[in-house]
């Protein structure tokens, strides 16, 4: 029995309430034990954790992994996940190769598994070919291994079309991962619609077009009882509907990207394509709901939006460049970046990249307990570092936060036990 | 060790760009961001270019040796010409370069495009662009000798078509205090009247109006320092300066306007239209006019309409800041000696 004994960390596992000094053990690669007091396991192999946080696996609901575009690899992509203390990686279907039959799905876990061992959950298309127009064979994707699927960043032909998606998956018992855009209201709109639009002369999207799209899919999830989540809301006005459908008693449920929390069209004022993201990034007031319905709860889960692209095509003027962050290793700092910034504390923090997103993909993951799968990170909290275009680990070398020095870091990635990272 | 090129990192585009560090113009890209000085001066220097119709063309040899590329991603007649016969007045050597037509049809990238052009060895790009901060993009990304000069950038900038208008107005108001300047018609997709407004805002008048439909009236633009108004009527009551701006033709597309002949009813300047401004009010447009959709004939060729004099100015501003971007002390002599 391979043993492995994390001693003297700071145990921060907000599912079972626990933020303690003490030893955690792993024994063939679940959690065995976790303990306040000093431990010693004969035959077990040591970690001293002296001064460092264990704490659940990052499951990260929204990425792009574009691997089909050759912008990335999986194998890429996982590295970089497990480096930044990512156990779960949740695959977004795409246009170029999208996942909408088995044979894909078994692909992506396979190249996954023998890459590395970060798990990809795959969200499946509603459509083939993401065309908004056939359904999918939802119940073999399901079969699969499938945690939901999405229709991604595509429209459907009509709204009967998604309403009928929504029941169908309803009837394979898969939740929908939905991007709210109307993208009859995007146009050729890549920024916030609003006095920078205006200024910059460049095509807004206003926020109608996630109102109401919002508004359409909420309606919908009300009428077909299915379980919706709400995949990066963008404005002030959507975390409020959120908040009321919620109340109403809607099965909902919503993430936010990260960098949403701390960008916003002023960002964009001096036409940095690197900003260049979709939804865009809207107004303060809309971050500042934002970080509002992340502390009261309307807002579930931080994910990335890792969307990893060459560096051509950023190097283009704003519009004509393509839109995404890669995302993957600024995933925890910027999260934990709002505790320093007092957003939430940081259990609730913790708690919306590892306990809730395991809820929603309906996984025994994002905890600690006794008996689950040891997926966990191990961070050194004084550690400072700055982001390095050249050492991220990503394909993807788009972000806007290069340079940006954070305290505290992953420095070891645990899957089932096993290091996941490429740290000596 | 990290292998940065500089040129090859995408990043932002401030307008601070076309400073040098002791503030001399080095691109011309925008005017948000320039200091009232600096406008004046190109107003001045300008002044000094000024040809009259009737005199013959004095040439400066200031560009002499120098290579101007128009690069014309869009399509352009006027805007064009009065570049290239402000390099020729200058002295210098100015290539025509239809892009539409070319590589940038063939897929190539605008990088490799400036790349390209920038090793035949000229020292200035003037570009239009249909993308808004093109002209920054290539500014930053390009060689460092070289200098850009916007010539019109998607809904954003068209820097030299503000400064000639700032011109005429100054030729025919003796300051720029105390005018009231409205500015009718496509604002929406205008960067004409962008530009204007930056202009008009940094060289202190007392007040910029715009006039539009919902449709062509962009969200925010009051923040750019404007009164909005969605009635001509009301918008053009004692203003000095009217700026009548083109409406494109396929705006009557994507449910923009319904017809042009009730933007003419609604928008369109007629005499009787002019009426409602101060008598010695001046009207100005640039180009190309489009009779009877935003404009009365009689108008546009009426008492008070120094359209073709924005034309002419439209030369010598060009020269002004092409001879400033290029600037050198010596030039100063050459002009003054």
């Amino acid at each position: 029995m391979a043993k492995l004994l994390f001693k003297n960390a700071r145990i921060l596992d907000p599912a079972n309430d626990v933020d303690q000094l003490g030893d955690l053990l792993v024994i063939d690669g679940k959690v065995a034990s976790v303990s306040s007091g000093p431990s010693d396991i004969e035959d077990a192999q040591v970690v001293e954790a002296s001064g460092k946080w264990l704490m659940p696996g990052i499951i990260d609901l929204g990425a792009y992994v574009r691997h089909q575009e050759l912008k990335a690899t999986v194998e890429s992509e996982s590295a970089a996940a497990a480096n930044a203390g990512i156990t779960h990686l949740c695959c977004m279907p795409e246009y170029a190769k999208p996942t909408d039959s088995t044979a894909e799905v078994n692909l992506i876990h396979d190249k996954a598994s023998k890459s590395g061992k970060v798990r990809f959950a795959v969200i499946g298309a509603m459509t083939e070919g993401l065309k908004g127009e056939q359904l999918t064979n939802m119940g073999g994707l399901k079969k699969a291994g499938c945690i939901a699927v999405s229709q991604g960043h595509h429209k459907f032909i009509s709204l009967d079309v998604m309403r009928k998606a929504m029941e169908y998956a309803k009837t394979c018992e898969l939740r929908l991962f939905l991007h709210p855009l109307e993208y009859g209201l995007v146009g050729e709109g890549c920024v916030h619609e609003g006095a920078m639009a205006t200024r910059l002369g460049l095509p807004g999207v206003p926020v109608t077009s996630e109102t109401i799209a919002l508004s359409n899919i909420l309606l919908l999830a009300e009428q077909t009882h299915s379980n919706v989540h709400i995949c990066r809301l963008s404005s002030a006005a959507g975390v409020d509907m959120i908040r009321k459908a919620k109340a109403r008693g809607i099965s909902v449920t919503a993430d936010v990207a990260a960098h949403q929390l701390h960008l916003s069209e002023l960002d964009i004022k001096d036409y940095n394509p690197l900003c260049y993201t979709l939804p865009p990034l809207r107004a303060m007031s809309d971050q500042a709901a934002l970080r509002d319905g992340l502390k009261d709860g309307t807002i579930d889960a931080i994910c990335s939006d890792h969307q990893p692209h060459h560096i051509d095509a950023k190097l283009a003027p704003f519009q004509e460049a393509s839109p995404g962050i890669s995302a993957l290793e600024t995933l925890l700092p910027l999260t934990l970046q709002l505790v320093e910034d007092g957003v939430v504390d940081l259990k609730a923090a913790i708690t919306c990249l590892s306990a809730t997103p395991a809820e929603i993909i309906d996984k025994e993951a994002g905890s600690l307990s006794v008996g689950n799968n040891a997926d966990m990170l191990l961070y050194d909290p004084t550690l400072n570092w700055t982001l390095d275009a050249s050492t991220i680990f990503s394909n993807g070398k788009n972000t806007p936060f290069v340079g940006r020095e954070f305290i505290g870091k992953v420095i070891q990635t645990y899957v089932r036990g096993q290091r996941a990272d490429t740290y000596s | 060790m990290s292998i940065t090129n500089e040129k090859l990192v995408p990043g932002a585009l401030p307008a601070s760009l076309q400073l040098t560090q002791d503030g001399q113009l080095k691109h011309f890209l925008d005017i948000e961001g320039l200091p009232k000085s600096l406008l004046t001066q190109i107003l001045d220097r300008a002044e000094q270019f000024v040809t009259l119709p009737s005199n013959t063309q004095k040439k400066f040899p200031l560009l002499r040796g120098r290579t101007v590329m128009n690069l014309f991603f869009e399509n352009s007649t006027r805007t064009r010409i009065t570049f290239e016969l402000a390099a020729q007045r200058l002295s210098a050597d100015i290539v025509n370069l239809d892009i539409r037509n070319s590589s940038a049809s063939k897929g190539e990238s605008l990088l490799d495009t400036i790349r390209n052009l920038e090793a035949m060895n000229c020292d200035m790009f003037v570009v239009r662009h249909h993308h808004s901060s093109a002209p920054h993009f290539i500014a930053r990304h390009c060689a460092p000798h070289i200098s850009v000069l916007n010539a019109g950038d998607g809904y954003h900038a068209h820097p030299t078509q503000a400064m000639l208008d700032m011109l005429t107005i100054r030729q025919h108001k003796q300051s720029f205090e105390g005018l009231v300047v409205a500015i009718n018609g496509d604002i929406r997709h205008s960067r004409v009247a962008r530009s204007q407004i930056h202009a008009l805002n940094t060289l202190g008048v007392k007040e910029v109006r715009v006039i539009a439909p919902g449709t062509l009236m962009p969200v925010g633009i009051e923040e750019m320092g404007v009164k909005v108004f969605t009635s001509m009527d009301e918008g053009l009551k004692d203003v000095d300066v009217v700026v009548m701006l083109r409406l494109q033709k396929e705006r009557m597309r994507g449910a923009m306007l319904p017809s042009e002949k009730e933007y003419f009813s609604m928008y369109g300047l007629t005499e009787k239209r002019l009426k409602l401004a101060k008598p010695d009010a001046i009207v100005m447009h640039p180009g190309p006019v489009n009779r009877g959709v935003e404009i009365d004939s009689s108008v546009a060729d009426g008492p008070q309409s120094v359209i073709m004099q924005q034309v002419t100015n439209g030369i010598a501003v060009r020269m002004a800041v092409m001879s400033m971007v290029m600037g050198t002390r010596a030039m100063e002599q050459q002009i003054n000696g």
